[in-house]
């Protein structure tokens, strides 16, 4: 029976509706991500007591590409042959932080703007034996149905 | 503060051991500065990580190929901006009054293809994470760059090749360089796509290479003579001010400024305000740059960054020509990493001899006419700035 995992523990959830996990400081408000702090990355504040949060699942495009040549390890290709895909970097308004992530199966870099609207997802990276590894991606907010998938 | 002297292995994939470009350099720079490197009395060597506890220990392992003196040692790593943090090293020792003569080297073996992290689970290593977790080399990164002046400037595939173009006609007379022929626009634009919308030819290779300067005192400028020498004005090795706001390798995520507003200028544009600060001089005053054109469209963030011309302004600088030999200020007249493509603790440095050279007016035909004030500048990962100001 195949069973479906986060690639990485504490950085999401999976499920629906999947959202990134970061931390915000109870002191000064200060978001994180990735989650991995135990003290706030703010100059200003020494809290040492940072909570866990969920973080806006939807957010705008500050940039995009894709990989049209396989990543070195430790990056680990789904498909052979090696399938391109793209990647995006959105902009989150509340928390006024960019987070980078792979952009959905089916998408790319024809389906983005700088400016235009993604929601968070939830897709398989890899598949290790029966076990199917879960990673965040960004997927195009689109009216009508999915762009060009090159 | 001096330069006495500059030398450089020329770049290229020799496969070769690390260490013996670091000496032929580092032979070059002594000579050219007339030193004996008995009398050298600090060595700082730029850190590299790809070539084992050697590397990891570049100033003693350069040290020791040159054959002991009992100089006093350092090893920097700063990623990229090594060289520049060495010499950073080098220089505060000498204005410190405790060194007369230092010696700093960079050199580097690299493998081909992606730069990759070193093997091994490393769920704690950001470098390591962006790799496994979303396949982010360092060209996706140039190629978010590169698109983001596409679709806020107006920028186009057309203008990155012509960097391209100017840097190849630059570095056909440098014989450092590794790649020493014209590229034309077709030539990029029909390159495979890597990093939409960056392809092959945007792109700078990863190198073999080698370069060394030897800086010096007062007193050992006075010792050697009165020959007219090139002076380092400043030093520029900021880290960022939070919030950092800029998407830099090798993070998945900025800060966030939800709470604390973000500085006026970005990281890379603060790393040249530094410089300008502490040499009391401002782009108006530059004859030449090098900057650290790891893609084509890079080289265009950095005419912003260095105050060459205003935000999304950049093309236009480029196309009125005013950056190539015979513009306004010149940049990347070495040819730049398009050229050289990047040797990573040697490359600062090499854009340091480069200046040099420029300043003396012995760059031969690629010399800039009456160069009086250079900049060089880069950025390494982690929240390393890089800058030199070098005037004659």
């Amino acid at each position: 029976m195949t069973t479906a995992v986060p690639v990485i523990d504490g950085w999401f959830t999976i499920d629906e509706p999947p959202t990134l996990l970061g931390r915000r400081c109870t002191e000064c408000g200060t978001y994180q991500f990735p989650p991995t702090g135990s003290w706030c990355p703010n100059p200003g504040c020494i809290s040492e007591d940072m909570e866990t949060v969920p973080l806006s699942a939807t957010g705008t495009v500050w940039s995009y590409t894709d990989a049209q040549y396989q990543p070195p390890p430790p990056y680990v290709s789904r498909n052979d042959p090696y399938q391109p895909f793209a990647i995006a970097a959105v902009e989150l308004e509340r928390e006024q932080i960019i987070i980078l992530g792979q952009v959905a199966d089916g998408f790319g870099v024809g389906d983005l703007r700088v400016g235009s609207t993604v929601e968070l997802v939830v897709e398989p990276l890899e598949t290790d034996g029966e076990t199917v590894k879960l990673v965040w991606r960004w997927r195009p907010v689109v009216s009508g149905e999915a762009g060009d998938a090159r | 503060m001096a330069v006495l002297g500059v030398g450089m292995h020329p770049w290229g994939k020799w496969g070769r051991p690390f260490v013996s470009y670091g000496v032929a350099a580092a032979r070059a720079a002594l000579a050219d500065a007339g030193v004996d490197w008995k009398d050298v009395d600090f060595i700082v060597g730029g850190e590299t990580v790809r070539n084992g506890y050697g590397g990891y220990v570049a100033g003693s392992t350069m040290a020791r190929a040159l054959g002991w003196n009992g100089a006093r040692v350092a090893t920097c790593y700063a990623a990229c901006a090594s060289g520049s943090a060495a010499i950073e090293a080098a220089r505060t020792r000498i204005l410190a009054g405790l060194c007369d003569l230092a010696l700093v080297v960079g050199a580097d073996t690299t493998p081909k293809g992606f730069l990759a992290p070193n093997a091994g689970e490393r769920w704690d290593d950001p470098d390591w994470l962006r790799f496994r977790l979303i396949g982010a080399t360092n060209p996706a990164f140039f190629g978010l760059y590169a698109r983001r002046r596409m679709d806020l400037y107006g920028a186009g595939p057309a203008d990155f090749a012509a960097v391209k173009v100017k840097n190849s006609r630059h570095g056909v007379h440098n014989p450092n360089a590794r790649y020493r022929k014209e590229v034309s626009a077709e030539d990029v634009m029909a390159s495979p796509v890597v990093s939409d919308p960056l392809r092959l030819l945007d792109i700078c290779a990863t190198s073999d290479g080698a370069a060394a300067v030897v800086l010096g005192s007062a007193a050992a400028v006075r010792k050697l003579g009165s020959a007219a020498r090139v002076r380092i004005r400043s030093v520029s090795t900021v880290t960022p001010r939070f919030p950092n706001t800029a998407v830099d390798l090798p993070d998945i995520a900025t800060d966030s400024a939800a709470t604390v507003t973000a500085p006026a200028i970005g990281f890379r544009e603060s790393i040249a305000a530094a410089a300008y600060e502490e040499a009391g001089l401002g782009p108006q005053d530059l004859s030449l740059a090098e900057v650290y054109d790891l893609s084509t469209a890079l080289e265009l963030d950095w005419y912003e960054d260095i105050g060459l011309c205003a935000r999304g302004e950049a093309e236009k600088l480029l196309h009125e020509g005013a950056t190539t030999i015979g513009g306004r200020v010149p940049v990347n007249t070495s040819g730049g990493l398009a050229c050289f493509g990047e040797a990573v603790p040697a490359q600062a440095i090499s854009q340091v001899c480069e200046v040099t050279w420029q300043l003396r007016g012995q760059a031969g035909a690629r010399q800039v006419d009456g160069a009086r004030v250079g900049l060089t500048i880069n950025q390494g990962l982690f929240g390393h700035g890089s800058c030199v100001i070098l005037s004659t």
